[in-house]
């Protein structure tokens, strides 16, 4: 794939490449900084595979008061840098430029304190997702944004992506369970921003950092809001003639003043690939599967699922199955969570990310298959239902370079077609540089011209996380990338 | 309370009326009050007379789709009008606003739906479900440069460049004023019932209240009023025992209420008796409290706390020390509205070194526009935050005219 323009490096930046490593060495000892090659290829990419650049450094501090030494030496320098939590942005967010450090917090991965009374934990930000769960497990409490990635992503790039999950239907994204944080600015200052209090003084510059896509500062430790499991929890499975019958049955179950934990779908192509990899019983006969999940306890849950399969039953569902066990709800849960995995075994895909009013399902899925089918390729559909969150993933060869760009053109037209409709270019996976060049479908010029400046007060250089999310040919980006001097061979 | 007096007042009522407005005032460098319905103009620093610009005349809904949860209204419409739509279709919004006006001398239910964003406003079920910054989805505002400018839209999830919409909210109309916002709603529970401890210290009540939220039921309110403040409730069977009330408040379906009830009964008998008020009654209670019921008609200062829930008796304790104390503890202790008397500075250095030491903000809410002028009534912020709020007030209002001076001095 080739689509995306990204700036030709900085040839000055890259001949200092040996000084700037022992100066950073000094700084923070040399231990953690990679200079070698084979050491800064590992950092080459990310999520977005398709992408890869090799950074100039790379650098693992180990302490708030590092990454704060590393910050003002490259603000002096000017020098960029890209902060990176665990890589696994699916929109190329932590992709590396020659020209800029990688500034890596996978070291910084301590749990703090917790505070059970008061239900936060405060955590270094390398620590992943699911570990903050895990320290928590024991006393019956979790932390709830649950991105697909968990076992691997981290704090840091959840809270730079902003990342949902399956369940945030009832417990919201990352920013409605982060409290407080203590975020390193491009001067190497130090701040807290929040606390372990429920609502931060002044203005809400957690709301506006939060999905910031590492364009603001580093955050280097958090403070997040732990929440007590429920007694138990239930999947249950639907299975539909056509997506536009499993569409009405989750407005139908949400009219009806019921909030599932999670509704998930599936269209056939998904199912089929994940049951083949998961065997978690999917039916295979079905044009459409939702997975809904209830908590509470066993009378409640069972309550509930009947009242769901009660009004579910105008849409005809030819497969209705409640899980009876919890291996049972593990093996469910496991095949929609390995989707991606299990279809990148059968083939390359480009995931896509929009979110849309649930109204407009039908018509979106259907222009989907007609958008796809024009481009010659296929796609498969996983849709937190809920919440509106689509994630067709379009498959391609990635051997035949011709395809690689039409699954990418195809993708921007279901991105346009999401904002059309009402919704926008991503529910949770990111802008990076994958979305950038689209931030105009969805925002008008004096829109982006508003978020840009507010970029400039955190970072006035412009050094944060260069060429993502921000179109190149924004009016007034004040990065200095001079119209067309941009290098079009990636990969 | 008496309000302080405006110059003038202009209502636009379509959004180009009101970026005309503000072209003009940018213009002249002319500072002007933002308000909606102007029930919270009391709060905030006092500062010189100024023309006003309401949102009041930006009224309606303009979008409602029960099915997908979410409604859109022009800045202006009322907050009651919002709610009573939203009653008829069984859902509300579940940040459940506080209605400020009646502690500051105002009628009820006066306030907008843009000034519940503008000052981020929730009520006891932000302990459980979230703040009103969590329920926002987008908004339309005009910036202090007179450019409307759009963040967010009207679906669940999007995380599509900066997060603006968010990012304005408790600005206390500082930054841009808001023309349209777009929210979350959810559906509104069937039943509800209260369990009620009587005659707890502020210590042992929040560690209950801690426990009862750390427990599996999902408890939607925590609050504790001390027996001073107890007192002054509306609700005939919780006022006259001239004890400290201990609430927790349950909301699901019907068939569950009687479950849920019983099992936080187990984790909390080691703390006393219990009494369950039933839907009504419990309906009746946290409706009062939504207004602030037990802090009305009182000339008392009044300062809203927000610390981690489990120091919320040290911080009174320690409050205690300089001045006497009445407390009505929400959020299971997070948040504590504070009644102390008079003095010049409304006890506002002795509060602030507390909150240093155990960490948080104090806001005074309510005083005479004499103290308010010459106390920061917004907590100040640390240095490089300080830094980065200048330079986000310049960016959003670079004349300097949108509320300038009430949240803080120098802009």
């Amino acid at each position: 794939m080739s689509a995306i323009a990204l700036p030709a490096p900085d040839p000055q930046i890259i001949a200092r490449r040996d000084q700037i490593i022992r100066q950073l060495g000094a700084l923070v000892g040399s231990s953690a900084v990679i200079g070698d090659e084979d050491g800064r290829r590992l950092f080459e990419t990310d999520g977005l595979t398709a992408y890869r650049r090799m950074p100039l450094a790379v650098v693992l501090p180990e302490s708030t008061e590092d990454v704060a030494r590393i910050l003002r030496f490259c603000r002096e320098g000017g020098i960029k840098v890209i902060a990176r939590g665990a890589g696994t942005s699916l929109c190329g967010g932590a992709l590396p430029a020659e020209d800029a450090i990688v500034v890596g917090v996978s070291r910084m991965n301590k749990v703090i304190d917790i505070d059970y009374a008061s239900r936060t934990a405060r955590v270094q930000t390398g620590i992943t997702n699911l570990a903050i769960s895990s320290a928590v497990g024991a006393r019956g409490f979790f932390y709830a944004p649950d991105p697909s990635s968990q076992l691997a992503c981290t704090l840091a790039g959840n809270l730079a992506m902003n990342s949902g999950g399956a369940h945030c239907l009832k417990y919201g994204v990352t920013t409605n369970n982060v409290l407080g944080m203590k975020m390193v600015t491009m001067d190497g200052e130090i701040i807290e921003i929040g606390g372990a209090h429920m609502d931060a003084p002044g203005y809400d510059l957690l709301g506006l950092c939060v999905g910031s896509e590492g364009q603001f500062g580093i955050v280097t430790e958090a403070t997040v809001r732990i929440l007590r499991s429920a007694e138990g929890a239930r999947p249950m499975m639907l299975g539909f003639g056509s997506s536009d019958a499993a569409g009405a049955c989750v407005s139908a179950i949400i009219a009806s003043g019921i909030i599932p934990v999670a509704i998930e779908f599936m269209d056939k192509p998904a199912i089929e690939v994940c049951e083949a990899f998961a065997k978690a019983g999917y039916p295979l006969d079905v044009e459409a599967l939702l997975i809904i999940e209830v908590e509470g306890s066993d009378s409640e849950m069972t309550t509930l699922l009947e009242r769901m399969v009660e009004i579910a039953r105008p849409f005809e569902p030819r497969t209705l199955r409640v899980s009876a066990s919890p291996e049972e709800s593990a093996r469910i849960w496991k095949g929609r969570k390995a989707a991606f995995g299990a279809i990148g075994r059968i083939s390359e895909y480009y995931c896509m990310d929009g979110t849309i009013p649930l109204g407009q399902l039908s018509l979106v899925l259907r222009r989907i298959g007609e958008i796809c089918a024009t481009h010659k390729l296929r796609v498969a559909n996983i849709f937190h239902a809920g919440d509106g969150n689509l994630h067709p993933l379009i498959l391609y060869n990635a051997n035949d370079p011709a395809e690689g760009l039409r699954a990418e053109l195809a993708g921007a037209d279901i991105l346009k077609l999401c904002v059309q409709v009402g919704g926008c270019l991503t529910g949770e996976h990111g802008v990076g540089i994958e979305k950038r060049d689209l931030m105009h479908v969805q925002f008008s010029p004096e829109d982006l011209a508003l978020q840009m400046q507010i970029k400039t007060v955190f970072d006035p250089d412009w050094l944060l996380n260069p060429a993502k999310v921000f179109p190149l040919d924004a009016l007034g980006r004040p990065d200095g990338v001079p119209a067309g001097q941009t290098d079009q061979l990636a990969a | 309370m008496e309000q302080a007096p405006l110059q003038t007042i202009q209502r636009p009522a379509v959004e180009w009326e009101l970026r005309t407005a503000l072209q003009d005032a940018a213009a002249k460098k002319q500072a002007v009050a933002i308000l909606g319905a102007g029930t919270k103009r009391d709060v905030g620093r006092a500062g010189p007379v100024m023309p006003g610009i309401s949102t009041s005349a930006l009224s309606g809904i303009t979008l409602y789709e029960p099915t997908e949860l979410v409604m859109s209204a022009r800045a202006g419409t009322l907050l009651k009008l919002i709610e009573a739509e939203l009653d008829a279709r069984g859902q509300m919004l579940a940040f459940e606003p506080i209605d400020l006006g009646p502690v500051l001398g105002q009628p009820a239910q006066q306030g907008t739906i843009g000034a519940v964003f503008a000052t981020n406003l929730s009520g006891a079920r932000r302990v459980a479900g979230g703040a009103a910054r969590d329920h926002i989805l987008g908004v339309t505002a005009c910036t202090g440069s007179a450019e409307i400018i759009k963040s967010g839209g009207r679906v669940m999830k999007n995380v599509t460049g900066i997060d603006v919409a968010r990012g304005l909210m408790g600005s206390w109309g500082t930054l841009a004023v808001l023309t349209e916002t777009t929210f979350k709603v959810l559906p509104k529970p069937q039943t509800t019932a209260t369990l009620v401890l009587a005659g707890l210290p502020d210590e042992i009540a929040i560690e209950a209240l801690c426990q009862a939220m750390g427990s599996p039921f999902e408890v939607t309110g925590a609050v504790h009023l001390q027996a001073g403040l107890a007192r002054r409730l509306w609700h005939a069977a919780l006022n006259s025992a001239g004890q400290a009330i201990t609430a927790l408040r349950i909301e699901t379906f019907e068939s569950f209420i009687g479950y849920r009830a019983g099992r936080l009964k187990d984790v909390l008998k080691a703390f006393g008796d219990i009494r369950v008020l039933e839907h009504d009654s419990s309906l009746a209670f946290w409706d009062e409290l939504r207004q602030l019921s037990v802090l009305q008609n009182s000339n008392n200062l009044l300062w809203r706390i927000s610390t981690a829930p489990r120091l919320g008796p040290q911080v009174v304790n320690d409050i205690r020390r300089y001045m006497s104390v009445d407390a009505f503890y929400d959020w299971s202790g997070g948040l504590i509205w504070v009644e102390v008397p008079y003095s010049a500075d409304a006890g506002a250095s002795d509060i602030r070194r507390v909150m240093a030491v155990h960490g948080g903000h104090a806001t005074l809410v309510r005083a005479d526009p004499a103290i308010r002028a010459s106390v920061e009534v917004f907590q100040p912020v640390e240095p490089g935050v300080a830094r980065l709020t200048a330079r986000l007030k310049a960016t959003f209002d670079p004349h300097g005219i949108l509320n300038p001076g009430r949240m803080y001095a120098s802009h």
